[in-house]
């Protein structure tokens, strides 16, 4: 059967970011699967979304929102408007199942938040699940573990 | 030395009926004065008994932005201490929570305390003999009440009794206790800690401030309802938009949903309904409530669907979403804003699931709604740096007869809450 090679992977991940990067929400949000999860969790090693407080789980309903909500004259917050910059380490293969077409990777990465004259920077570990439908790769979950996640943390408008 | 602290006329003249002077929000020096007195003066929110369930277990926070342990004794009780050695003035305990054992030890010099605080043992001891030290133990708060799960402390040995300070205002914890089948609440899922570059008064206002979620929240709550509007009409309606969709409802909405206000600063909006009102219901978790508490008790208690409601000046509950926000100031530009949900006893984890969805969604560093508040509150700590006008307005539906009254009902886009807290604020500033 076809599927990504272990370098597709890799490139998925380092092309998701430069969307973010370069603002390109909208193709950024196609990337999920319909039953995809952005997850960005609260304290370290977090088990579980549902009964746990996390900064963000997001389905795709709630990522429409928040890429929608960013094209809003009304996004008050976003006067002036945030920049981000996903500094990232090759990403790893983790867990690599052809038979099920789904694949696990690692990254390390330095997040960057910038909005006027403030700056946020965050050491992280981005952890991708990806499964590979109708010959293309399309998240399931992407989950992002801030070093500090559990600090007591300013506004964080854009996608880690 | 202060322009405040030596001219008690002046701190009071920040205060009038209908409007208070900007440097309530922007002055380092009343801020000061505030923690001193009026958060020293208040019962403050010090944390919830479910986090420290067994003897020795501890939690430390900063309280008035003072450094401070909440920490179960050993015949049940829960004490409050500050959180510095009598020698040298560390902290004896720098984990956020744990459990201390029968002693916590300084790391520094291994001077040690009992639970209750007092003094178990210095090395060397005899070198202390006939100076001030040897018997000083932690100092303690004295004056700490457990209302059905919810510590408070009084830190100052001056001020109003704890039934006296609350009065009414405290029916909204204990409806939102009674939620739970066994009348019993805890601590669940952790907690959202945002840093808010504002003053902590302009987050306590805003909590019953019913004129702005339709301006403020139109880009995150208004993007919603219109995705909502396109998606297919038998699509099952998601919890996220029943949750987000009615911080759009309009002027006469908010308006209807009344205001009270308690003296000493408390009170709530959503006296008669609420943007919490049309969650679908839960089936097994009300079969458990009438269960529990017959049909009409029920019906009674989960009809009470209080915004929120402001225990004045630290603590914030929205019971019927059994969620808690503390303030916890740290500067007069600066406040924490810890965000925690509670576990009903005894109802399904549907419950919980729905608390922490609202809180990720309403109380997160990367919540959209609070992205949209608190740039308008740091826009209101920068703007009032401006010259011309030092005064900040609260007179909508201002009533000179509301002075007077104990408890008072107004419509729910009056100031009156903001006047209600400033009027305490006046009473619990003024030097005695």
């Amino acid at each position: 059967m076809s599927g990504p090679s272990e370098a597709e992977l890799a490139k998925f991940v380092v092309r998701e970011a430069r969307l973010l990067d370069e603002k390109r929400f909208d193709e950024w949000y196609e990337l999920f699967a319909d039953d995809g999860f952005y997850w960005v969790p609260a304290v370290h090693g977090q088990k579980d979304p549902r009964l746990e407080n996390s900064l963000a789980y997001e389905d795709k309903f709630l990522l429409k929102l928040r890429v929608e909500r960013l094209k809003s004259p009304q996004a008050f917050s976003q006067q002036p408007r945030s920049r981000c910059h996903h500094l990232l380490q090759a990403p790893e293969v983790e867990d690599f199942q052809a038979a099920k077409s789904e694949f696990r990777t690692r990254t390390s990465m330095i997040y960057t938040e910038t909005r006027g004259d403030e700056s946020q920077r965050y050491a992280a570990t981005a952890w991708h699940t990806l499964v590979w439908r109708d010959g293309a790769l399309k998240i399931r979950l992407k989950r992002v573990d801030l070093l500090n996640c559990d600090a007591m943390l300013p506004s964080i408008q854009l996608f880690p | 030395m202060g322009r405040y602290r030596d001219d008690p006329r002046a701190l009071l003249d920040l205060v009038e009926d209908d409007r208070v002077h900007r440097d309530v929000y922007i002055d380092p020096e009343v801020f000061a004065l505030e923690m001193e007195r009026l958060w020293s003066r208040s019962w403050v929110y010090v944390g919830h008994a479910s986090q420290v369930p067994e003897a020795g277990d501890f939690v430390t926070l900063e309280l008035a932005a003072k450094p401070v342990i909440m920490v179960r004794q050993a015949d049940g009780g829960i004490r409050v201490l500050m959180n510095r050695c009598a020698h040298k003035g560390t902290k004896v305990v720098s984990a956020p929570s744990g459990n201390a054992g029968k002693t916590f030890r300084c790391p520094y010099h291994a001077w040690t305390y009992r639970l209750d605080g007092s003094l178990a043992m210095i090395p060397l001891k005899e070198g202390y003999a006939g100076t001030r030290m040897e018997e000083k133990g932690l100092s303690g708060i004295f004056n700490v009440e457990n209302h059905r799960g919810f510590v408070f402390a009084r830190l100052s040995d001056k001020g109003l009794g704890f039934k006296e300070f609350f009065g009414g205002s405290l029916s909204s914890i204990d409806y939102l206790a009674d939620r739970s089948p066994e009348g019993e609440l805890e601590i669940a899922g952790g907690c959202l800690r945002y840093l808010h570059n504002c003053n902590w008064k302009m987050f306590v206002e805003n909590l019953n401030d019913t004129m702005h979620p339709m301006i403020a929240h139109a880009s995150s709550a208004g993007t919603a309802k219109r995705l909502w509007e396109n998606e297919p009409a038998d699509r099952p309606k998601p919890m996220a938009v029943e949750q987000y969709v009615p911080f759009v409802n309009g002027y006469e909405f908010f308006d209807q949903m009344g205001v009270k206000a308690y003296p000493h600063g408390h009170g709530y909006s959503g006296v008669n309904f609420s943007i919490h009102s049309a969650y679908s219901p839960i089936k097994e978790y009300e079969e458990a409530m009438r269960r529990a508490y017959g049909e009409e008790r029920a019906k009674e208690i989960l009809g009470t669907v209080r915004h929120n409601t402001v225990y004045y000046p630290s603590l914030t509950i929205k019971g019927a979403i059994q969620s808690i926000r503390v303030a916890r100031p740290l500067a007069a530009d600066r406040t924490l804003i810890e965000s925690w949900t509670l576990r009903l006893k005894g109802a399904p984890d549907d419950l919980l699931a729905r608390t922490v969805m609202y809180n990720r969604l309403i109380n997160s560093p990367m919540s959209v709604v609070g992205h949209d508040d608190l740039h308008c509150y740091r826009s209101i700590q920068e703007g009032l740096a401006a010259e011309g006008n030092p005064w900040v307005n609260l007179q909508r539906n201002y009533d000179s007869s509301e002075k007077d009254k104990a408890e008072i009902v107004a419509n729910g886009t009056s100031d009156l809450s903001m006047r209600n807290q400033f009027r305490a604020w006046r009473e619990l500033m003024t030097e005695r």
